[in-house]
């Protein structure tokens, strides 16, 4: 079994790691930029103005 | 948390310190827990006095609408640390423009410095911070503060954090970490604060009832949860004893001059960059009266600025023992930061698009403005510093030194002077501030300020750079370290002056809250009133 020690938690979190990290970026402005997303966003600007 | 638990609780910790000044291991350490228990003492003694034992103590406190009284107290302490920390900006600027100003061994500019810069960050900006956050997060979801008293301890137990880490640095007790100087027993108070902080936070938002939560929460959210992260990890340190001042840290050589500047940058990128932006998108568009320009823009400015923030740290320490690697990930990081950052700014700004004109007339919306406008600059100018070979020339200068302050008095300062102007008719149902022409006032003071401390330090800061690096046709240094200070005097002077405005604006401000919430109404021609008529060019 690999030992978790600082050069193989490093391997990892620039190899795995950052690919998740990218990916999970990419997954949010995908999902902010949504065909449908526009009315939503839109209603959510909204929100301070429901209380005084 | 009612008045009597308040008062054991401060009684009890007033024993504590007693036995902690009676076992102390080292003088400084006794006085400071002297320092403790005075204080504790009197917070017993007020509570005491306070407390009420007639029958209608035991009724329940009305909790049917929003929690506002320690937002109230926020507003008023936030102002109170403000004018503090900017005064004891003036004092050390003055110290180093008048070395005699030094006063051995507690007013000297060692000890001043981390005065200077805890009370505008974290006594300023924090108590800034928690005010507003409580008050955008009742407001944007519709749900009083979680927690019941439990913000009144975020409230008190954060001031007590700044007062001993004031007196503490004045003692000469300090871990010597940029902008956590703090020793261990007072970094323990606050992550408890802290927690507590989170606590009531997270209660409300899950207690909400909008079920959206809105975009100003996410960043005061993650302002809270890195703060605690940072916190704890740069401050893993041993104490010497139980009952002594010193400790040190867990780290050494470069990982510990690393984890400080990861600390120390996303201490810039998440107290001093999300949580205001948190402000930014809750007061922007309320004092415009309009949403915010792009809220799509907003979410995606939210997670590039989280994605990217945590990695710029290392350029702080570009040509040191730091690998070079690293530095150039810090450095890389740290450009790429130009896009959320800009997005961010814009997206403030574009806010106004159709309600431009509302700038003649209403200096609060001129204020939150030029305040978006300065984190437009200063984040143009950090990364532009970033880069190695700028850095070469601005590291240990006084151009960092400029940068600092556009950022810090210009975008934190003047926002948060924004929402404090917004927020204390709203919060004493007065009708409108005092004065609105003082606000005007307060806002040109402030941004010549600026303008005069920014512009100086960087002439200053660039001729030291280059003074430093100025080599003669022998290979030899033309200037030695001593001839480059001496040149820096007039700059000094005129950064002090440049800190005396901005200081003359908050004590404006200070006078126009008072009145404002005494009740009072100046009698003055409304803003853009009297403005002539347009008359055709000739």
């Amino acid at each position: 079994m690999m030992e978790l020690d600082y050069h193989n938690m490093r391997a990892f979190a620039d190899s795995w790691g950052l690919a998740f990290m990218f990916a999970v970026f990419l997954a949010v402005i995908v999902w902010t930029l949504r065909p449908g997303g526009k009315k939503s966003s839109d209603d959510a600007a909204r929100i301070p103005f429901k209380e005084d | 948390m009612n008045t009597g638990f308040g008062a054991v609780l401060t009684g009890l910790g007033a024993f504590l310190a007693i036995l902690g000044a009676a076992f102390a291991q080292d003088a400084a350490f006794a006085t400071h827990a002297w320092v403790l228990f005075a204080v504790l003492a009197i917070a017993t003694v007020v509570l005491l006095r306070n407390m009420k034992f007639s029958a209608a103590a035991g009724a329940p406190v009305d909790t049917s609408g929003y929690f506002d009284n320690v937002i109230r107290y926020g507003a008023v302490i936030t102002l109170f640390w403000g004018i503090v920390g900017f005064l004891v900006g003036v004092v050390v600027a003055s110290q180093l423009a008048w070395p005699e100003l030094n006063i051995e061994p507690w007013f000297n500019f060692g000890r001043m410095r981390p005065l200077h810069t805890s009370a505008v960050i974290f006594a300023f900006g924090g108590n800034a911070l928690i005010a507003t956050s409580f008050y955008v997060v009742q407001r944007t979801t519709r749900a009083r503060l979680f927690g019941g008293g439990l913000a009144w301890f975020v409230f008190w137990g954060y001031q007590l954090f700044i007062v001993m880490a004031a007196t503490g640095y004045l003692l000469g007790i300090t871990e010597g970490r940029e902008y956590a100087e703090p020793e261990w027993y007072v970094d323990l108070w606050l992550t408890v604060v802290w927690v507590a902080y989170l606590i009531v936070f997270m209660g409300t938002i899950f207690k909400r009832k909008e079920p959206h939560i809105y975009v100003a929460n996410w960043f005061y959210l993650a302002f809270i949860v890195t703060i605690a992260m940072l916190h704890i990890v740069n401050n893993l340190s041993m104490p010497v004893s139980l009952f002594g001042a010193k400790s040190y840290s867990a780290f050494s050589g470069v990982q510990d001059a690393l984890t400080q500047w990861w600390y120390g940058h996303n201490a810039v990128g998440f107290f001093l960059t999300a949580g205001f932006l948190g402000m930014m998108y809750y007061f922007v568009p309320k004092q415009a009266g309009r949403p915010v320009y792009s809220y799509r823009l907003s979410i995606i400015h939210f997670w590039a600025l989280i994605f990217l923030y945590i990695w710029a740290g290392p350029h702080h320490l570009h040509y040191t023992a730091l690998p070079d690697w690293a530095q150039t990930l810090g450095m890389v990081f740290s450009i790429m930061l130009w896009m959320p950052s800009w997005g961010g700014m814009i997206n403030g700004l574009m806010t106004l698009s159709g309600a431009w004109d509302k700038l003649r007339t209403d200096p609060i919306l001129r204020m939150l403005v030029i305040s978006v406008a300065f984190y437009g600059m200063s984040t143009f100018e950090g990364p532009m510093m970033s880069i190695k070979a700028v850095n070469s020339l601005s590291h240990y200068t006084d151009w960092t030194i400029g940068h600092v302050h556009s950022g810090a008095l210009g975008w934190v300062g003047m926002i948060s002077f924004g929402a404090i102007y917004y927020l204390t008719p709203k919060l004493w149902h007065r009708q409108r501030l005092y004065s609105l022409r003082l606000v005007n006032w307060h806002f040109w003071l402030a941004t010549l300020g600026i303008v005069v401390y920014a512009a100086v330090m960087w002439v200053s800061g660039i001729m030291q750079g280059l003074m430093w690096r100025e080599y003669d046709d022998q290979g030899y240094l033309v200037y030695s370290f001593a001839e480059s200070i001496a040149a820096m005097h007039p700059y000094y002077v005129l950064r002090m002056v440049g800190g005396l405005l901005y200081l003359a604006g908050a004590l404006v401000m200070a006078f126009n809250i008072y009145k404002t919430i005494r009740g009072d109404i100046r009698e003055e021609v409304p803003m853009g009133a009297e403005a002539p008529a347009l008359a055709p060019a000739e």
